[in-house]
C-alpha cells in the first residue's frame, strides 16, 4: 500500500472482453484509491466501465473477461492474483456488494432471515441459530418494522425499498470494509431513493466501512460521495473532491454531464444532453475517447492521449485544455455559474493553481 | 383452496367419463370378437355365449349398461380369465407395475437432475455435450428397444441380471433401467435448461457476493429453484412411464398390469382394456393434480395465491 489511508488501491487495470466480433477493452489504464470510512463515487454513463470495474475488486467478472494487467491491492495483497478459493474468503466478508435491482437479488424460495444469516455462517463459522438471531439485529438496524416475525418471511412479500433494505442487511452482516453499491438506487422510486440513500450514510457511519458507490444520477452522488470519479470509455477522465466535481469540473466529459443534469435553475422545457453516443471499445480512439463529441476538441485530442493533469491536490483531470499552451475556453452557461460559486466558496484560500503534474 | 380442489376433482371425473365413452367406441371398431380363435365352437354356441355376455345387444345398449355398471361400482368381468372380476385382475397385478414405475420413476429423476445439473454448471465443456449426448439418446431410443438391448447384453452375454421373469429384485433391474431411460433423459434435458437460466439470475449473482462455495450456490440457491418447475414434468413422466411399461412389461414377462393389457387388446378381451384405460387415467388425473398441490407447496409464491391472498 502506497499510503495507509487507503483500503483498496487500483493500479492500471486494464480488463478486456473477448466477445464474437473480438477484443472489448473496457477498462484501459484505470487507477484509483478508495480511503478508510470515505465514500467514492464512480460515475459514467451505460458501459463506461465503472460496474467492471468494481466487479474485478470482488472477482466477480464475466467468464470471457481477461484482465490484461494492473493490480487491485487489499491489505497488501493483489486481489487480481488471488485464487477463486481465497476470493470466496473475502467476498462478502472484506468487501460487500449491493445490487441494482432488489426485485431480482433475493432467493425468491428462501426466507430472508436465512438469506442474511448464510454469510455468517460461511465466514463467521455461526451456526445456525446464532447467524439467525444476529440476522434479526441487522434486520432491526436497516430499518425493517417487526423483525422478529419478518424473518420467516419469503422476499416476495416485501416491497421493492424493503428489498434494498435486505439486500443492504446482507451486505452488512459482517461489517465489511467496502461495500461496492452498484447503482442501489436506481430501480426504486425517487423517495424511496432518498430514504435508502440516508440509511447507507447512516450505516456507514456505525459500522466504518468504506463505500464505492456506482451510479449515473449526478443527483445522487452530491447527497453520498466524499469524492467523485468520472469515467468515460473504460478511463476515469477525472478525480477530485465533490465540490470540485461539482463546481470547479474541467474535462468537457463532465461538463457536459452536469450540463444535462436538471437543476432547479434549469429554463424551459428542454433537456440538454451530451450528443453523439459512446466510442466502440472494440477499436478504442487514438488521443481523447470524448474528442468526437465534444464542443472543444482541438487537433491534439485526436493525436494524443491527454495525461493528469493537476487542478488541485485532489482534483485532477485529463484533458489537453488544462495543457499551459492550450487556448482559453469558456465551458457552457451552466459550468461557469457553478465555477463562480466555487471560486466564492474557496475564497479564503489562494486561487486555484494551474500547474500540470509532469 | 377448498373450491379450487373441489372443481378439480369434479374435472377429474368429467375426463374419466370422456375417456371410458371414447374408448369404448374406438374399442368397438376393432376387428374380430372375443370368440375369435375358438374355431371349434358351432355358430349356435356363439351366439349364446355373445348373448350371455351381453355382446349381441346394440352398441348403444352395450355403452348404457357398461356406464351403469361403473356407476355401481363395477368394472365388469373378464372375458378371458374364467370371469375373474377385472378390478380383482388390476389390483392382482398392479403389485409388480407400481414397483417398476416407482423405481424408474426415482431412477430417472434422481440422474437426471444430476446429470443436467452438472451440465448446467460445466456448461459448455466436455461433460456438458457428454450429458447432452445421453440425454438424446434417452429420449430417441425407444424403451422397447433399449430393453431388448439390455436383455441381450446384460442378460444374456454377461449374465449379470436375470433375462426375464418376476421372481425378486434381481428381476426387477433391467426393466427399471429399460423404463429409467425416459424419465431421465427428459429430467436431464430440463434441469439443464432450467438451471443455466437460474445460474444467470441476480441472486444467484448475489450468492457469490456473499462468497458462497459453487456447490453451497448450487445445492442452496439454483437447485431449489431449478426443482420448482420441474414438479410439472412429473406427470408427463409417469404418463409415458406408463405407456412404456406396457411394452416393456411384455418383453421381459413381469406380470404387471401392461402386460395383461396388451394381452386382453389382443383377444378382444373388452372389460379388461375399458378397466386398465380407466385406471390408467385416473392415475394419470390424480398425478397430475397432486403435481398441482405439490407445487403450491413448494414454491411459496404460489402458496399465497391458492390461500386467497
Amino acid at each position: 500500500m502506497e499510503n495507509p489511508e487507503n483500503v483498496i488501491e487500483v493500479r492500471n487495470l486494464q480488463i478486456d472482453f473477448h466477445t464474437y466480433a473480438g477484443e472489448v477493452k473496457a477498462i484501459r489504464d484505470v487507477s484509483f484509491d478508495l480511503r478508510k470510512g470515505e465514500t467514492l463515487a464512480i460515475v459514467g454513463e451505460s458501459g463506461s466501465g465503472k460496474s467492471v470495474t468494481t466487479r474485478s475488486l470482488m472477482g466477480l467478472l464475466a467468464p470471457n473477461a481477461v484482465i490484461k494487467g494492473g493490480s487491485i491491492m487489499f491489505h497488501g495483497d493483489d486481489i487480481i492474483k488471488k485464487s477463486e478459493k481465497e476470493m470466496q474468503h473475502i467476498r462478502g466478508k472484506d468487501i460487500a456488494m449491493i445490487f441494482q435491482d432488489p426485485m431480482t437479488s433475493l432467493d425468491p424460495t428462501m426466507r430472508i432471515g436465512m438469506q442474511i444469516a448464510e454469510p455468517l455462517m460461511k465466514h463467521k463459522g455461526l451456526k445456525k441459530k446464532e447467524a439467525i438471531s444476529q440476522a434479526l439485529e441487522m434486520l432491526k438496524l436497516v430499518g425493517i418494522t417487526d423483525p422478529e416475525a419478518r424473518l420467516n418471511d419469503y422476499p416476495y412479500q416485501f416491497s421493492g425499498g424493503m428489498r434494498q433494505r435486505i439486500v443492504i442487511a446482507i451486505a452488512l452482516v459482517c461489517y465489511p470494509e467496502v461495500l461496492i453499491a452498484d447503482e442501489p438506487t436506481t430501480a426504486l422510486d425517487v423517495t424511496i431513493q432518498a430514504q435508502i440513500l440516508d440509511l447507507m450514510k447512516d450505516l456507514q457511519n456505525r459500522i466504518d466501512t468504506s463505500i464505492i458507490f456506482i451510479t449515473h444520477d449526478l443527483g445522487v452522488v452530491a447527497g453520498m460521495a466524499d469524492r467523485v470519479a468520472v469515467m468515460y470509455a473504460g478511463k476515469i477522465v477525472e478525480y477530485g473532491t465533490v465540490d470540485e466535481i461539482f463546481f470547479n469540473p474541467q474535462h468537457p466529459y463532465t461538463w457536459g454531464l452536469l450540463n444535462s443534469m436538471p437543476t432547479l435553475n434549469t429554463a424551459g422545457g428542454s433537456l440538454r444532453a451530451i450528443p453523439g453516443t459512446p466510442p466502440d471499445l472494440l477499436d478504442p480512439p487514438v488521443g481523447d475517447a470524448f474528442a468526437a463529441r465534444s464542443d472543444y476538441a482541438m487537433k491534439i485530442d485526436t493525436e494524443k492521449e491527454p495525461p493528469f493533469f493537476k487542478v488541485s491536490d485532489t482534483h485532477y483531470a485529463a484533458t489537453w485544455l488544462l495543457h499551459p499552451d492550450a487556448p482559453k475556453v469558456t465551458p457552457p452557461a451552466e459550468i461557469v455559474r457553478r465555477q463562480k460559486k466555487f471560486a466564492e466558496m474557496q475564497r479564503p484560500e489562494p486561487p486555484i493553481k494551474n500547474t500540470t503534474k509532469e | 383452496m377448498r373450491k379450487y380442489l373441489l372443481k378439480r376433482i369434479f374435472y377429474l371425473f368429467l375426463t374419466l367419463f370422456i375417456v371410458a365413452t371414447v374408448t369404448f367406441f374406438l374399442m368397438k371398431l376393432m376387428p374380430g370378437t372375443p370368440l375369435q380363435n375358438e374355431a371349434k365352437l358351432t355358430a349356435s354356441e356363439k351366439a349364446s355365449i355373445l348373448a350371455q355376455y351381453g355382446l349381441d345387444k346394440p352398441i348403444w345398449l352395450q355403452y348404457l349398461i357398461y356406464i351403469g355398471g361403473i356407476f355401481k361400482g363395477s368394472l365388469g368381468l373378464s372375458f378371458q380369465f374364467s370371469d375373474q372380476a377385472v378390478s380383482y385382475l388390476i389390483g392382482s397385478r398392479m403389485g409388480p407395475s407400481m414397483q417398476l414405475g416407482g423405481q424408474a420413476m426415482v431412477i430417472g429423476v434422481v440422474f437426471g437432475i444430476i446429470l443436467g445439473a452438472v451440465g448446467a454448471i460445466r456448461k459448455d465443456t466436455w461433460a456438458d455435450r457428454l450429458a447432452t449426448i445421453l440425454s438424446i439418446l434417452g429420449i430417441a431410443v425407444p424403451s422397447f428397444v433399449l430393453a431388448i438391448l439390455l436383455q441381450y447384453y446384460l442378460g444374456l452375454k454377461m449374465g449379470w441380471f436375470p433375462v426375464a421373469g418376476w421372481e425378486g429384485f434381481a428381476y426387477t433391474i433391467l426393466p427399471t433401467l429399460a423404463l429409467a431411460a425416459s424419465p431421465l433423459a427428459e429430467t436431464a434435458r430440463f434441469i439443464r435448461t432450467d438451471m443455466v437460466d437460474v445460474l444467470s439470475s441476480d441472486y444467484i449473482e448475489l450468492a457469490k457476493a456473499k462468497g458462497l462455495s459453487k456447490f453451497g450456490i448450487v445445492y442452496h440457491h439454483a437447485l431449489r429453484n431449478s426443482l420448482i418447475p420441474m414438479v410439472t414434468l412429473i406427470g408427463p413422466l409417469a404418463a409415458a412411464l406408463m405407456t412404456g411399461s406396457m411394452v416393456v412389461e411384455n418383453i421381459f414377462s413381469v406380470p404387471g398390469i401392461g402386460e395383461q393389457f396388451v394381452k386382453s387388446i389382443l383377444v378382444n378381451d373388452y372389460p379388461t382394456i375399458m378397466g386398465v384405460t380407466i385406471f390408467y387415467s385416473a392415475l394419470l388425473c390424480l398425478l397430475l393434480l397432486l403435481t398441482d398441490i405439490v407445487y403450491g407447496i413448494i414454491d411459496p409464491r404460489i402458496r399465497l395465491s391458492g390461500n386467497g391472498d
